[in-house]
């Protein structure tokens, strides 16, 4: 079955499923790992470079940029000021001018603070950004940063590195129905079924970065969820059976 | 004179530019962005930008992150 590409503003991909570039051992892993995702996407984040040290590798220096988007995000603000000036310094960086927003409420649970996730999104997309923001799985705080001119709208399925899955369905169900920017689950994934439950109830991709780095096995757990994505947006795209609550026979009644 | 670079306090000649800055501390210029004081310096400016003391700088880069 033919499916559409994925448009994110001026952007357009083909891969549905988006990686992060954290905590893995080594960057070869992460090499491995990011090509046997099948990712066209991969995030990174914006820290101070080391200075007075030796000068250390750079994670540019191992990813190939003709093959790969890079998302800068603002993981670790926790206001509006600094998520907004930490976009302004990535964009500098000349690469990208697509923005993974991410204005954090608490240190304990990492969820998205609502009003400064808001106020961002509005300055940012003044400013020209392309953005794709993280948000709780609050079906009316996602209209709101639809509303404010956010790109895609990226409900966390779980907290932020927890693995948990998709905790409740019926609100992503909600925001699938409600809003009409592309819905990206970002956070919580733990394994592969998590991947195709967001695909199947119709997601236009999934983000994620602990599940493949921190698995045993990064590389094949980079190659399962690529699986999962596919399987789930084509189940998706195929129109799957109602539930019932009844038997229905799969053979023809029995005739003789 | 004294600047403070990425919270750390450094010595630093009169007449430094960002451009010999970076170079004395030995950190690749590729893939960094700037602010002095706060505010961004263009990558375009960083051979004329000349340090003044007290200076306040942070260079940052891309790390991996999710």
């Amino acid at each position: 079955m033919e499916d559409t590409v994925l448009k994110l503003g001026k952007y357009e991909f083909n891969s549905r499923l988006f990686v992060g570039t954290g905590k893995y051992q080594t960057f070869d892993i992460m090499k491995e790992a990011l090509a046997a995702s099948g990712s066209e996407v991969i995030t990174v984040a914006v820290r101070r470079a080391n200075i007075g040290g030796k000068p250390g590798e750079s994670l540019l220096d191992h990813i190939d940029k003709d093959k790969y988007t890079i998302l800068p995000n603002t993981a670790g603000c926790y206001s509006a000021d600094e998520a907004v000036r930490t976009a302004l310094l990535a964009r500098e960086m000349g690469i990208s001018d697509l923005i993974k927003l991410e204005v954090l409420g608490d240190k304990n649970t990492l969820l998205p603070d609502p009003v400064d996730t808001l106020k961002a999104t509005e300055t940012l997309v003044k400013e020209g950004f392309t953005v794709l923001v993280y948000t709780s799985d609050d079906p009316i705080a996602a209209k709101r940063l639809q509303d404010a001119g956010a790109t895609s709208v990226m409900p966390a399925g779980a907290p932020i590195g927890s693995g948990q899955g998709i905790l409740n369905p019926n609100n992503i169900r909600i925001i699938l129905e409600t809003l009409s920017v592309p819905i990206i689950v970002d956070a919580g994934v733990g394994t592969a079924s998590d991947v195709t439950v967001a695909m199947e109830l119709g997601c236009e991709g999934v983000l994620l970065n602990t599940g493949i780095a921190q698995a045993k096995e990064p590389v094949k757990m980079a190659r399962a969820m690529k699986l999962a994505c596919e399987s789930g947006r084509l189940a998706y795209l195929s129109g799957r059976i109602p539930k019932k609550l009844y038997a229905n026979a799969s053979s023809p009644l029995k005739d003789f | 004179m004294q600047i403070n670079v990425n919270g750390k306090n450094k010595e630093c000649p009169t007449e430094t530019s960002i451009s010999k800055l970076l170079e004395s501390l030995d950190i690749d210029n590729r893939y960094i962005a700037v602010e002095l004081n706060h505010k961004i310096v263009p990558r375009k400016q960083f051979n004329e930008e000349i340090l003044q003391e007290n200076d306040s700088l942070e260079i940052v880069t891309f790390v991996g992150g999710g």
